[in-house]
C-alpha cells in the first residue's frame, strides 16, 4: 500500500468544498430565464376530485402557468412504475395501481401532488398554488396494512383486491412446518418493524430545462442514479428519448434510498418546461420531504422458530405483511421479498426456512428502499429471536449463536443465497473482547446501586451487497441490469480522470475510487479525477445504492485500469525496448524489472497521444472502458453489542456503549469505512429509540411531519462507537471487497433492543423504545 | 412566508405606538416562535415591530432579593449571568436548558410568557417564583398572567417590559425534555419562599398550560424533601395525552420531576 493507496486512511478530497459551502447541489443550479415551481399537493389522504379551479390563480402576479394531471394526459406522459415484478404464490403478477405524476380523479395520501404552478418567484408560485381550488370528496382512510387487508376496508386501486398487492412466499413450507411440530422448543413472537421516514440532509429537487431549438431536455435533479432516471423518464413516462435527454445530478446531500427513485417532481418540472416555454425549478422544503420522500421499513410479523434439544435451529418459519403505501414505488416489491425474506437465514445453518409475505396498499406515501432496505427488517426478526430463545432456553446469547454458525463455505441457504466467505466467530469473540462482555455482571451491580437498570444486547447480522448477477436478479424479476462501468482515461500529460456510473451523495467516491488509480500506477491522488453523475459525460451506469459502489462500482474500475496497464506496458516496453513482460509500474514510473531503465508515467501518457513511436498496430491516445457484472452478491456480516443504562422512573434509556466488529472484506480507506459504520449505526440506533413515522389512523394526517415531532438521532442520543473489523476477502470480486455502506444501520437495532429488554426484564417492546414505552413495559413486567 | 414591514422601534412607548399602528402588528423578539410560525405561513403579520434594540427591554439588575430580567433579554444571558446564578441558580439552569445554543443566543423571556407555549420552560418557573410580569400598563401575577394554553392575560398590543421575582430561599428545576423537541414533556419548577410557603408549577404536562400542584405545595410546606412527595398520587385527568406521552406517562413525569426538582433545590 503507498501513501494513498488500498487502505489508506486518506482524508476525503469533496470535504473541502462540502464543508466551506461550495458544493453545487440542484438547488444551487441557476438557468437563464429561470421560474419556480410550486405543488398543489393534497391535504387529504383519499379522495375524489371533483373539480379543480385555477381561474383565480392564474390571475395572480408572477404566475406563469397552471397545469395539472389532465394536460399531463393529454401529453401522453405515462404512469409511474416498479420496476421489479413479483408473483404472488398462485402465479399472478403484482396488482400495480396506477400511479399518475399528478392525480387525476383520485387523491391516495396526503401530499399526493394535484397540480404544478410556475411563477416568476418561488413566493409568487406558492401564493397562486394557494389560490388553485380543488374540491374534494373525501373518501374512508386506511393507514396500517394489517387494517387495510381485512375485509370492508377502504379500497385503494381497483386492481387489488383488499389491497393486497402480492401474497407471495419463498422457502419449504411442509418442511418448515414438520421441524415446529417436532420442535424441542419454539420461539414465537409478534415484531413490528417501524416505518421511517429518510431525512436526507438535502432535500428533493429538480430544474427542468427543455429546449425547443433543439428539442432537447436537461433536467437537473437529486438522484442516486442519473442514468436509470434517465432509462426509467425515456421508456416509461415518455417525457423525451434517452438521446434528448440528458439528467444530471450533481453534489447530492444524502439519499440512504430516498433518491433512487423517480418522483412525480422531476417528470413534471421536464414537462412543465417544454409546456410552459420556461426552465422550472423546484426545491422540496423539509415538510414536503416529510411528506412525500419514499418512507423506509413498515412490517408487521409474526415469527417462529424451532430448535432441537441440543439447541440447534431445525426451523425459521416467518409471516410478515408489509406496507408499500398508495402507490407502488420503483422498487417497493423488492425490499419485502429478495432483500428481506433471502436473509431470514442470517450467519446460521437453518435447514428449513418458510416465509410468506404480503404486500399491502395504504393512504400513506409510498414505502421503498430505505438504508439496509430489507435486510435491517430481515435481521431484526431473527436476531431478536435469538436472543430471545437464548434466554428462554437458558443459555448465553453468544452460545445459542455460536451453536448455530455456518462455518464451511460456500453455504447454501434455503432461501436462495449461497454465501461465498465469512468467519462469524471471529467478529463474535472480537466483539465480546472489545465490549468486555465477561465484565457485564460488575457494571450491572455497580449501575444498580445508582438506581439505574442496566442491560447488554447483542446481534449477528448478515447482509447482502451489490445484488447481482444481472441474470439472476432479471429471472426473479428485476427490470434492470445491476452490473457498473468505468472508463479510465489517461490524458496526454499524464493525469487521470476515472468516469463511473456509481454516483457519490456523501460517500467519499472521489478519494476512494482515485486510491484505487494511486494503488495501480503509483500516482498521487490529486491528479485523478472522478467523473459521475451526467448522463451526458458519463456512460450508463447503475448508480449507487445497496452498497455496490465498492463491490461493483470499483471492479469496474479495476476492469478498466487491467486495461490501462496492459496498454501502458506494451507502450513502454516498445519506447524502451524491453520485454513487455519486464515491466512494472512503481511511484508513477514504468521500469524494465532488474534494470536501471525508467519511463516516467507522464511521458508514457504523452507518447501514447503524440503517436510518433508507437508499437506496430497499436492505436493512439490510453483510455479504456469496461462493464463489471459480478458473479455473486457480497455478503458483509458482524457482531455488534450494546449496553445501556435504563432510568427506571422514567423509562429514559442511555446508550452506554456500542461496539461494531465487521467484516467489510479488504478495505480501501478505513476512516471512510469507520464514517460509514458510524452514520449507519447512527440510523440504527434512531431507529431502535427515537424514529417513527405516525400517521393518524382516521384522517391519514402525517402527525410527526417535522422535527418537533419526528426525532431524528442527535449528537448526545449516542454513544462514542467502538468500531473495528475483521476481515475475510470477498472471492467473487477482484478487489475482494464486501461492502460497508449499510451494515451499521441493519446490525444495530436488534442489539438495543435486545439491550433494553435485558435491562427492564420485559421482551415485549416495540421500536422506537420511546421513555414512554420503556415505561409502560417494566411497569407491565412488575 | 408573506411579505411584512419590518419596523425596528427606539422605545417602549416607539414600540407601542407602531404595534398600535396596524390591527396586524406583532412584536418581534427573538423570533424563536413568530418566524418559524410565519414560514410555515400559519402567521401573517402584516408589521413587525422588533424590540431587541430597546435598551429599555435589555438587561439584568438584581439587588439585595430583587431580580429584573427585561422582557428582550435572552435565554443565553439569564443562562450566563452570575447574578442569577447566585440569587436563583435554579432560574438560570432553566435558561441553560431551553433548546439549543442557538435558541438560547435569539429567544428572549418576554417573548416566550407572551407565547406561553404549554411545554414552554419559563412559565413554570414564573409561576413557582410568583413573578411579577410588567407591561407597559400595569403589574399582572404570573398566577393571573398564565391564562391558559398560549393564551395570556396580555391585551392587544399591551408589551411585556419586564419581569420581576424575588428570590426564593431555594429553589429547583427539572425537565423531561420532549425527545423530539426538547421541549418540556414535563417539567416542575419547585420553589420555598421567605414566608415559608413553597409553590409547585408544572410545565408540558397540563391540557390547559402551566398549572400549580397545590398537594405538593402543601406536603412541600410542611416538609420540604423529595420524600415528603412519595405519598402524592397525581391525577391525570387534565394532563396532555399525545404521540409521545399519555397523560398517564405524564402523570408519573410530574411526581418524579417534582422530586427531582426539590432534589436539585437541596
Ligand atoms: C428549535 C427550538 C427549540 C426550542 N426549545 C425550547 C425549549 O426547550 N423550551 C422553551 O421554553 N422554549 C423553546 N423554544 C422557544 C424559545 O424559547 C423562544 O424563545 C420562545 O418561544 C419565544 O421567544 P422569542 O423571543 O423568540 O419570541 P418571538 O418568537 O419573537 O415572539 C413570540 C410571540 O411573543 C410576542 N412577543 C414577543 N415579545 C413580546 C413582548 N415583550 N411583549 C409582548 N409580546 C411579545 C410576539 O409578538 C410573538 O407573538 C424553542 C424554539 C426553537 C426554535
Amino acid at each position: 500500500m503507498g501513501m494513498e493507496g488500498i487502505g489508506a486512511r486518506v482524508a476525503r478530497k469533496e470535504d473541502k468544498r462540502f464543508i466551506t459551502g461550495k458544493g453545487r447541489y440542484t438547488d444551487d443550479m441557476v438557468v437563464p430565464g429561470m421560474k419556480h415551481a410550486h405543488f398543489v399537493r393534497s391535504p387529504h389522504a383519499h379522495a375524489k376530485i371533483k373539480s379543480i379551479d385555477t381561474s383565480a390563480a392564474e390571475k395572480m402576479p408572477g404566475v406563469i402557468g397552471i397545469l395539472n394531471g389532465n394536460q399531463l394526459a393529454e401529453d401522453a406522459v405515462g404512469n409511474l412504475i416498479c420496476g421489479w415484478m413479483i408473483h404472488s404464490k398462485d402465479g399472478s403478477p403484482m396488482n400495480m395501481g396506477v400511479w399518475r405524476p399528478l392525480a387525476q380523479e383520485t387523491v391516495r395520501y396526503v401530499g399526493d401532488a394535484v397540480a404544478i404552478v410556475v411563477a416568476d418567484t418561488k413566493a409568487q408560485a406558492r401564493d397562486a398554488a394557494e389560490a388553485v381550488v380543488v374540491d374534494y370528496e373525501t373518501l374512508p382512510v386506511v393507514t396500517t396494512a394489517v387494517e387495510a387487508l381485512k375485509d370492508g376496508a377502504p379500497q385503494l386501486h381497483p386492481v387489488a383486491k383488499n389491497n393486497l398487492i402480492y401474497d407471495w412466499e419463498i422457502g419449504d413450507a411442509a418442511a418448515t412446518d414438520a421441524a415446529i411440530a417436532s420442535a424441542a422448543h419454539v420461539t414465537e413472537m409478534k415484531i413490528i418493524n417501524n416505518r421511517l421516514v429518510p431525512n436526507p440532509m438535502e432535500p428533493r429537487a429538480a430544474l427542468g430545462v427543455y429546449d425547443a431549438g433543439d428539442d432537447h431536455y436537461t433536467v437537473w435533479t437529486t438522484s442516486q442514479n442519473p442514468h436509470v432516471a434517465r432509462l426509467v423518464m425515456s421508456a416509461f413516462y415518455n417525457v423525451a428519448p434517452e438521446n434528448k435527454l440528458r439528467v444530471i445530478a450533481p453534489d447530492v446531500g444524502g439519499g440512504f434510498g430516498s433518491k433512487i427513485y423517480i418522483y412525480p417532481e422531476e417528470i413534471v418540472c421536464l414537462w412543465a418546461s417544454k409546456r410552459t416555454g420556461v426552465p422550472v425549478k423546484w426545491n422540496s422544503d423539509r415538510t414536503e420531504a416529510f411528506l412525500t420522500d419514499a418512507h423506509g421499513r413498515d412490517h408487521v410479523s409474526t415469527i417462529k422458530m424451532a430448535f432441537d434439544a441440543n439447541n440447534k435451529i431445525t426451523g425459521f418459519k416467518v409471516d410478515t405483511i408489509a406496507n408499500l403505501g398508495a402507490y407502488m414505488s420503483l422498487f417497493s416489491s423488492s425490499v419485502p421479498t429478495y432483500l428481506y425474506a433471502t436473509l431470514l437465514s442470517g450467519q446460521y445453518d437453518i435447514p428449513a426456512i418458510h416465509a410468506n409475505v404480503r404486500t399491502v396498499y395504504t393512504n400513506t406515501v409510498p414505502v421503498d428502499a430505505y438504508r439496509g432496505a430489507g435486510r435491517p427488517e430481515a435481521t431484526y426478526l431473527l436476531e431478536r429471536v435469538m436472543e430471545t430463545a437464548a434466554r428462554e432456553l437458558g443459555v448465553t446469547p453468544a452460545e445459542l449463536r455460536q451453536n448455530n454458525f455456518i462455518r464451511e463455505f460456500p453455504h447454501q441457504t434455503p432461501v436462495i443465497m449461497c454465501y461465498d466467505a465469512g468467519d462469524y466467530d471471529a467478529s463474535l469473540n472480537a466483539a465480546m473482547k472489545a465490549s468486555d462482555y465477561a465484565g457485564f455482571p460488575a457494571r450491572k451491580a455497580e449501575a444498580k446501586s445508582r438506581g439505574k437498570l442496566r442491560g447488554i444486547g447483542m446481534s449477528c447480522y448478515i447482509e447482502a451487497c451489490g445484488i447481482a448477477p444481472s441474470a439472476a436478479v432479471g429471472s426473479l424479476g428485476a427490470g434492470v441490469g445491476l452490473w457498473e462501468s468505468a472508463e479510465v482515461r489517461v490524458n496526454a500529460v499524464g493525469t487521470i480522470e476515472v468516469l463511473t456510473g456509481s454516483h457519490s451523495h456523501g460517500q467519499g467516491h472521489e478519494t476512494t475510487f482515485a486510491q484505487l488509480v494511486a494503488e495501480r500506477f503509483g500516482v498521487g491522488i490529486d491528479t485523478v479525477s472522478i467523473v459521475h453523475g451526467d448522463t451526458d459525460k458519463v456512460q450508463m451506469g447503475m448508480g449507487t445504492y445497496g452498497s455496490r459502489s465498492g463491490a461493483v462500482g470499483m471492479s469496474a474500475v479495476v476492469k478498466a485500469l487491467d486495461k490501462v496497464e496492459l496498454k501502458a506496458k506494451k507502450l513502454a516496453a516498445h519506447l524502451m525496448e524491453a520485454d513487455e513482460s519486464d515491466i512494472v509500474i512503481e511511484n508513477g514510473e514504468l521500469k524494465v524489472a532488474g534494470t536501471d531503465k525508467s519511463v516516467p508515467w507522464f511521458q508514457m501518457a504523452l507518447a501514447a497521444y503524440t503517436a510518433h513511436n508507437m508499437p506496430e498496430g497499436m492505436e493512439p491516445g490510453l483510455k479504456e472502458g469496461a462493464f463489471y457484472d459480478p458473479s455473486n452478491f457480497t455478503f458483509p456480516a458482524g457482531c455488534y453489542i450494546c449496553e445501556v443504562e435504563v432510568d427506571p422512573e422514567t423509562g429514559k434509556t442511555e446508550v452506554i456503549q456500542f461496539v461494531a466488529a465487521d467484516d467489510f472484506g479488504k478495505i480501501i480507506n478505513p476512516m471512510i469505512v469507520e464514517g460509514q459504520v458510524h452514520g449507519g449505526l447512527a440510523q440504527g440506533i434512531g431507529q431502535a429509540l427515537l424514529e417513527g413515522a405516525h400517521y393518524d389512523p382516521e384522517t391519514g394526517q402525517l402527525l410527526t411531519a417535522s422535527y418537533m415531532d419526528y426525532t431524528m438521532p442527535r449528537a448526545d442520543d449516542l454513544p462514542s462507537f467502538q468500531v473495528s473489523t475483521t476481515e475475510t476477502a470477498c472471492p467473487s470480486n477482484p478487489l475482494g471487497i464486501k461492502g460497508c455502506g449499510e451494515a451499521g444501520a441493519i446490525g444495530s437495532p436488534p442489539a438495543l433492543i435486545n439491550a433494553i429488554t435485558d435491562a427492564i426484564g420485559n421482551n415485549d417492546l416495540t421500536m422506537p423504545a420511546t421513555p414512554q414505552r420503556v415505561w409502560a413495559a417494566l411497569r407491565s413486567a412488575q | 412566508m408573506y411579505a411584512t414591514n419590518y419596523h425596528r422601534a427606539s422605545s417602549v412607548e416607539d414600540a407601542v405606538k407602531l404595534a398600535s399602528a396596524n390591527d396586524e402588528a406583532k412584536y418581534l423578539s427573538g423570533g424563536q416562535t413568530l418566524l418559524p410560525t410565519m414560514k410555515q405561513r400559519l402567521a401573517a403579520p402584516s408589521d413587525l415591530v422588533d424590540l431587541r434594540h430597546v435598551s429599555d427591554l435589555k438587561g439584568i439588575s438584581v439587588s439585595g432579593g430583587s431580580i429584573r430580567i427585561g422582557a428582550a433579554t435572552t435565554h443565553a444571558e439569564v443562562a450566563n449571568s452570575a447574578e442569577i446564578a447566585s440569587a436563583c441558580p435554579a432560574l438560570a439552569h432553566l435558561a441553560a436548558h431551553i433548546g439549543d445554543p442557538h435558541v438560547r443566543h435569539m429567544g428572549t423571556i418576554g417573548g416566550s410568557i407572551a407565547n406561553n407555549d404549554p411545554a414552554a420552560d419559563y412559565p413554570a418557573g414564573l409561576m413557582a417564583l410568583n413573578a411579577t410580569i410588567v407591561t407597559n400598563k400595569r403589574s399582572i401575577g404570573a398566577d393571573d398572567f398564565f391564562t391558559g394554553m398560549f393564551d395570556t392575560a396580555l391585551e392587544d398590543g399591551e408589551l411585556i417590559v419586564a419581569v420581576e421575582i424575588t428570590a426564593p430561599l431555594k429553589s429547583g428545576y427539572a425537565k423531561f425534555p420532549n425527545p423530539a423537541s426538547r421541549y418540556a414533556m414535563t417539567g416542575v419548577f419547585v420553589a420555598k419562599h421567605g414566608d415559608g410557603s413553597v409553590r409547585v408549577a408544572v410545565t408540558g404536562a397540563g391540557s390547559g398550560g402551566v398549572f400549580r400542584q397545590s398537594d405538593m405545595e402543601q406536603a412541600l410546606a410542611s416538609n420540604f424533601s423529595a420524600g415528603a412527595l412519595d405519598g402524592i398520587t397525581v391525577d391525570d385527568s387534565d394532563l396532555m395525552s399525545d404521540i409521545h406521552a399519555s397523560s398517564a406517562y405524564r402523570a408519573n413525569l410530574v411526581k418524579v420531576m417534582a422530586k427531582r426538582a426539590v432534589t436539585a433545590a437541596g
